[in-house]
Order: C-alpha cells, then structure tokens, then sequence
C-alpha cells in the first residue's frame, strides 16, 4: 500500500508535483496516467526515496521508504530512465543489488528465467535493447520478492508478445495481494491492465477513480442528432450546446440527454430522424480530463474547443 | 511464441540490508566491470614494469654518466617512477567507482536498495581502497626487488634493510590508496565522470606547478601543504627542507580524502539521486 499525502515537489523552483494525495490499494493493479511531464516518475521518485518532497510525506508499506529494513522486500521499482551499468552483464547487476539483501544466487536465475533473459544473462546491459532493458529492470523489481511494485511505462519498447506478458504478469501480482502502481501516459493501455486509476496533470491529482467511473465522468453527455432542420436546432441551442460535423444534417449536442434533446425538437416542430447517445472513447476521456493541464500541448483545434 | 502466464516465485527469507552486505555488493558491482580489470591491471603493471624499465635504463647509461648525475641518482626514486604514473590510473579509478553509476543511471538502482545511502560510500571506500592496497602492496615490493637487482649489476642497489627504504616502498602502496580514496570523494562530490577526473587530476598535478606564479615566500609556505607534495613526503628517502615529515605529509594527505569523503556523505544524504 502507498500513501502520499499532500505531496510535493519543485525543482529549481518550477513545481513539478503539486499537493498530490492518494492510496492505492493492495490487491488491484493501480494505473497512474497522465500526458507526458505531468510528474509521474517524480512522484515515483519521491515513493522511493530517490528525491526528498519539498512537502508533504508518502509511507509505503505503512513506513517511509528509507526506514524499512530491507527495501527490496517491500518495494520493487522498474524506474523510466535506465537503472543499470551500461557495462554490466544482467546477471552481475541483479547479482549486486541481491547482495545488499543476501538474496541468493538461485533467485537470480530464476528470475533471468522469468523474465527470458537467460541466452543473454552475460553480456553487458549497455548491449540491450530496449525491450531486453526492460525486462532485466523488471527482473530487478522483483528481486526481493516485494509486496508492492511500482513501474514506471513498463510496456514501453516492448513488442506486442511483451506488452501481453506484462499484463498478465501485473494481473497476477495483484491477484496475489500485492499493491500495483503502473504509471502510463496511454489510457487504452491502463483500461486493459487497471482495475482504478490515479490521473494527474501538472502535477495535481485530477482523478482517482476506478476504470469504470473514470469513464463515466469523463465522457461528458453527448448526443449525435441527424436532422432535416439542423440550422433551426442549433438556433434553439446556445452555442457552446452544439457542434456542427462535417455532415450538414448531423449535430453533437453535449450537456443535454437524448430524452431532452428529443422534447426540444418536439416542442419547436422540429424533426429528428436519429437521436443516439455517444460514448467517448477512454483516449477522449484522459484527453478532455487533461486538456487543461497538458504541459506541452498543441495549439487547441476549434474542434476540440467545443468538444472541451 | 505462446505467452505463458508468469508466476513469480516466492523468495522463502530476505534479509536486512547490512553494511557488510553493502560492501560484498560493492565487491560484486568492482569486479564486474572491465574498467576495474584494465585500470588495475595497468596500475601494476606500471609499477613494476616502469621499475624495471628505468633501473635498466640506468644500468646501462651508469658508465657514461658525469659524476654529478651519478651524485644526483637515488636508486629508490629511479625505482618508483612507476608509482608517479599509476597514481593517475588508480585515482581516476577512483573517480569512476562513483561516477559510473551515475551517468550509466545505476545510481537510482543502488539507492533504491540501500535507501539510507550512506553505507553504499562507506563500502564503496572500504572496497577499494582495500583493493588497492592490496594489490599496490606486493606490486611495490616486487618493482623494488625487481629494480634493485637490475641496479645491482652497477652496485648501486639500496638494501631493504637500509633505514627507511621500507617505509619509502610500503608507504608508496599506502599513498596509492589513499590517492584513490580521494579520486572516490572528489567522484561522489561531482558526480559527473569527466568532471570529476578534472577536478581529480587538477587538484593534484595541475595546483603544485601553478604555485610557481606565486612569490617564493608564499610558494614555500603554501606548496608542502598541497596533497601530492604532502604525500608523496613519505616516498623520500632523504627529507627535501621544503618538505613535510614523510608521516605528517601522509597523514595530511589521508585527511584530505577524508575531507572530501566527509563533504560526499553529507551532500549524499541531502542531494536528490
């Protein structure tokens, strides 16, 4: 279990985590999903010890990270940036970080094993790939047999075979009762791992939910409406209501249901030939929930002005 | 390729991170790299080969030598020219014990594991610097019979048991040491490999010639002081007036590391990794 409260961080004065609190939760994979710079492996960071909070605290595992005796055991961490001697074998690399714990040597190759690294277990790490870099900071992150793992784009650089294999390596973790923190800044992978999710932008929380309500609340009412007198609907509604599409006879109506846009159209003689509710898509939702907060984002389309 | 579900195994016992466990990683993450293997390698060999290389150099040239060389030849000095070079090569080994971790990224991965941080330097002192030692020390000893029985051919060998012949060729192997340890602290105060080994090889060959600028008076007051001239005191035979006691300037020399190791600790502990 992580706890952070009131967390966070500048960094020569420019705040990269701001009064950031949550849980997660034993027992679920956790996905911490936010744009690209939003403080998500500064807040992994900061869990870990590795850089001090300019305020607020986090525990893990009921302590702050650096009290636990043996660290391994309770947190093992796959950070963003590589964690390893370029000119190490992975083999010597996991052998060193056991010994901190007097981990024995027969775990190592079994976790070599796991991860499929044992053709290549003795040449330098500075000779993998991305994906076999990935898989060796995964190995380590279970070295100690930890009761909460944080990873931090575990999936990036690995093919769709590794992607699937991390899944169902997080799936069962979780299932074991351990804490899973996965850190994402793409929501269709999260919906397919992440039983909750914790969203930040800039550095602030703006969501922590599960998958299902996350959806829900992000995906503001939509109505797709076709209609003949599309000029006398928009007329009847104010103008950040409704978006014209590409096609004249079809409007998006937000903030109003299908039943109310329907008794509108009734009301003012207006016909309506097909009222269907829309679903966002979760890569719609993440982005309408982190629009506002996005550190490098593209000038806004008109399009996604309204949709905002 | 089928995926099958991974399941990861249970590990039965884990134990307490310890310093001594910390210092048996350190050995491990040492020996692991080809750039302890080369570094020390070349070390020793420069120590003996450099030994053997200049005493017979001598040898031969003592025939045709004035008589005010043959008046100026030391035969222990002729014998250490090797540990004039290897210093270079064991200090920025030095430097790199640390370094390394940091610009490879290892560093996040040693302070995840050993949280509290202070025991990684601490072991990562210990390790090396009893590597160093340990190895510096026979390397010493077999440049100095090695040297003198090439020196013998002339009879102008010096006996070991010439007084203070072994504290010129033991301290040569504890001021290797020490000049790594310092290479270590100057490393884990700049974190940066190439910044490091600057401020390494600035303080300690760059400074001692830069005091010539100075008034003599001034020269003579500062220069002793400096931390090759304080250490390399205990490598002469015979005391030059300008210099530190052979154990003083040792010592001082061993507290400038430690001061640099001391300022590394403290900025361990409140630094971000």
């Amino acid at each position: 279990m992580i706890v952070a409260e009131h967390l966070s961080k500048d960094y020569s004065g420019k705040r990269a985590v701001d009064d950031l609190s949550f849980t997660v939760q034993p027992g679920m994979v956790t996905g911490f999903l936010g744009p690209n710079g939003s403080g998500k492996s500064t807040t992994m960071r900061l869990i870990l010890g590795l850089d001090a909070p300019t305020a607020g605290h986090v525990t893990v595992n009921g302590k702050p990270y650096r009290e636990h005796p043996a660290p391994l055991h309770e947190v093992g961490a796959l950070l963003e940036a590589r964690s390893v001697h370029t000119g190490r074998s992975a083999y010597n690399h996991l052998l060193a970080l056991a010994r901190t714990h007097g981990i024995p040597r027969s775990r190592i190759d079994a976790l070599i094993d796991l991860v499929g690294l044992s053709s290549v277990a003795r040449m330098r790490a500075g000779k993998f790939s991305l994906g076999m870099g990935q898989r060796l900071g995964i190995a380590a992150a279970l070295l100690g047999d930890p009761d909460t793992v944080i990873l931090d784009e575990p999936v990036n650089g690995l093919d769709p075979e590794g992607i699937h294999w991390i899944r169902t390596l997080l799936r069962g973790l979780a299932a074991e009762g351990r804490t899973v923190f996965v850190s994402s800044h793409l929501m269709s992978e999260m919906s397919l791992t992440a039983d909750h999710l914790i969203v930040i932008g800039r550095g602030r929380l703006i969501a922590d939910t599960s998958v299902d309500q996350f959806i829900e609340m992000a995906s503001a009412k939509l109505v797709r409406v076709r209609t003949p007198d599309a000029a006398r609907l928009v007329a009847l509604l104010s103008s950040d209501q409704v978006a014209q599409t590409t096609d004249a006879d079809v409007l998006e109506v937000r903030g109003l249901s299908p039943d109310e846009v329907g008794e509108l159209a009734f009301a003012h003689r207006v016909r309506i030939y097909e009222l269907t509710p829309q679903q966002a898509s979760l890569e719609e939702a993440f982005m309408n929930l982190t629009s506002d907060a996005v550190e490098f984002g593209m000038e806004p389309n008109p399009d996604a002005e309204i949709a905002a | 390729m089928s995926v099958v579900a991974p399941t990861v195994p249970r590990l039965a016992h884990t134990g307490a991170v310890t310093q001594t466990r910390v210092i048996q990683s350190e050995w491990t993450k040492l020996w692991s790299l080809r750039s302890t293997r080369y570094s020390i390698g070349a070390a020793l060999l420069l120590i003996v080969g450099l030994a053997a290389l200049a005493c017979g150099v001598v040898t031969h040239q003592w025939p045709h030598m004035s008589l005010h060389d043959r008046q100026e030849f030391h035969p222990l000095d002729v014998n250490l020219a090797g540990v004039q070079v290897a210093q270079l090569a064991i200090g920025v080994l030095g430097v790199l014990v640390i370094t390394g971790e940091y610009s490879t990224g290892m560093i996040r991965a040693t302070m995840a594991a050993v949280p509290k941080r202070l025991p990684v330097l601490w072991a990562k002192a210990i390790v090396f610097g009893l590597v160093v030692l340990a190895l510096a020390t026979p390397a010493t000893l077999i440049a100095f019979v090695v040297g003198e029985a090439i020196l013998a051919h002339q009879h102008i060998e010096i006996a070991f048991s010439h007084p203070g012949v072994p504290r010129v060729v033991l301290g040569a192997a504890l001021y290797l040491t020490v000049i790594g340890l310092f290479g270590l602290g100057i490393g884990a105060i700049v974190r940066n490999t190439a910044g490091g080994i600057a401020a390494f090889a600035g303080i300690l060959f760059v400074l001692p010639p830069l005091m010539n600028v100075l008034p003599v008076s001034w020269n003579n007051a500062i220069s002793p002081y400096l931390p090759l001239n304080a250490g390399q005191a205990v490598m002469a035979l015979t005391r030059d007036p300008q210099q530190l006691a052979p154990w003083t300037g040792l010592g001082l020399l061993c507290a400038y590391a430690a001061a640099a190791l001391a300022l590394a600790s403290l900025l361990l502990v409140r630094r971000d990794t």
